[in-house]
């Protein structure tokens, strides 16, 4: 059996938070695009198009995201599209980014007086216009604030892609486990790595929640 | 290519799975919700040493993953001696999550409640605790009664991971029967709406139980 010292296991540790990182960030970036273009369909007042956000958000809220990783790695690898477990833990995190943040940002852009868009409408803008110049703008100030808290949700919905095998900060923590058979140790620095990672954003939300005096 | 008949022989280990997570759900929300409370009144009411003591809780909780809360809870404390099995350590788990979510939604209610509301109780010589149950937490809840909602319904699709630890949940259920008949897409599709209709009637049973605690509003 191969000695580890606490550096070896935290070295490897830290190697590992690098697929966390990353996966966090294409899952954040994919997942608030999408909700960009949800929110967008959703302030089109079509009513089809609202009903299909509303099932949308009710379905990856609804479900849990476990459920939705094993429908896109397994289940959809039995139905015959391959995929691999990064792009799985991408696509089920991206589904289930977006259902919160469209929830989140309508909140926002629902803050915002209506005399807002009939101002744009009399001065002649049309519903693009209005969306660029007059409201995201604004929503953007107040959004800011549980956005960045929502994004450590994100970071730690990564962990939940160890159990389909990617090998990020959770994975490498039980590979070690197996490895040194020393859990206690082992967890409480993945822990730490997760704490470090998340604690940073959470303060900072609470700090733009202050600057901006959003009352949530 | 769908075949959800496939699914049916294996009704009865659906149903186990679906009743092991009510249970899980029903009890860890209790528990949970008990945590919170206790906690939420040390961090707003508390000495100093004790809000610190709650509030390192509450945030080494919140910004880190579940999964590796349980996994330490039942890889890691077994071996500095607390032998647990799969399903006291969830139970252990889920609680700890959802108290210190809820501690921090539940305080949230308890700073909003304005101060005449205190200087009243006194005037009428309540002493703390009797003011804090009787004037402070109905409509402290009843103004944080929705996050909580949302919070304990999000606790309940999370413990989808106890499956991760051999607990026979309705995700342990789906891989089980999906190792049997290899319609993987069929069970997690099944299993999945599972989750949303408990996630609805979560949200149906909070808001009757709402409509009984909080009926105080009405005008009889």
């Amino acid at each position: 059996m191969i000695d580890f010292s606490n550096w070896d296991i935290v070295r490897n540790l830290l190697f590992a938070t690098q697929w966390t990182v990353l996966l966090s960030l294409a899952a954040f970036v994919c997942g608030s695009s999408v909700a960009l273009c949800l929110s967008a369909i959703r302030l089109t007042r079509n009513p089809v198009m609202v009903r299909f956000v509303k099932v949308y958000i009710e379905l990856f809220q609804g479900t849990p995201l476990l459920m939705q990783m094993f429908l896109c790695f397994f289940g959809l690898s039995m139905m015959g599209y391959e995929i691999s477990a990064w792009g799985a833990a991408i696509l089920s995190l991206t589904l289930f980014t977006s259902a919160f943040l469209v929830e989140i940002w309508r909140g926002c852009i629902d803050t915002l007086p209506k005399g807002q868009w009939e101002a744009s409408r009399v001065l002649g803008m049309n519903f693009l216009q209005t969306l660029r110049f007059i409201i995201l703008p604004q929503a953007m100030r107040v959004a800011f604030a549980p956005t960045v808290g929502f994004s450590v949700q994100v970071v730690k919905g990564t962990a939940l892609a160890s159990v389909i095998g990617f090998v990020e900060l959770t994975k490498a923590g039980t590979m070690l486990n197996n490895a040194t058979f020393e859990p206690f140790k082992v967890f409480i620095f993945v822990a730490l790595i997760y704490f470090a990672l998340c604690y940073p954003l959470s303060l900072f939300s609470q700090f733009l929640e202050k600057k901006y005096h959003v009352a949530r | 290519m769908l075949n959800f008949s496939d699914l049916l022989p294996y009704t009865d280990v659906f149903l186990g799975g679906l009743l092991t997570t009510i249970e899980l759900t029903v009890l860890t929300t209790f528990l949970g919700v008990m945590v919170g409370t206790l906690c939420a009144s040390i961090r707003q009411y508390g000495n100093k040493a004790s809000r610190r003591v709650v509030t390192a809780y509450v945030e080494l909780i919140r910004n880190t993953p579940f999964i590796v809360q349980l996994f330490f809870i039942f890889f890691g404390l077994p071996s500095i001696g607390f032998l647990l099995t799969p399903w006291q350590a969830s139970i252990i788990a889920l609680t700890i999550n959802l108290g210190a979510y809820s501690t921090e939604i539940i305080r949230a209610g308890l700073s909003n409640i304005p101060k005449g509301q205190w200087e009243a109780a006194k005037v009428l010589g309540m002493n703390f605790r009797q003011t804090l149950m009787r004037v402070v937490f109905t409509p402290a809840f009843e103004k944080i009664y929705p996050a909580l909602t949302s919070q304990c319904i999000i606790v309940m699709l999370g413990s989808a991971v106890l499956s991760q630890i051999s607990v026979q949940d309705l995700t342990y259920a789906a891989n089980l029967v999906q190792s049997r008949n290899f319609r993987a897409f069929e069970s997690y599709v099944v299993t999945a709406l599972m989750y949303l209709g408990l996630a609805m009637l979560m949200r149906y049973v909070f808001s009757l139980i709402g409509k009984r605690v909080f009926a105080y509003r009405e005008v009889r």
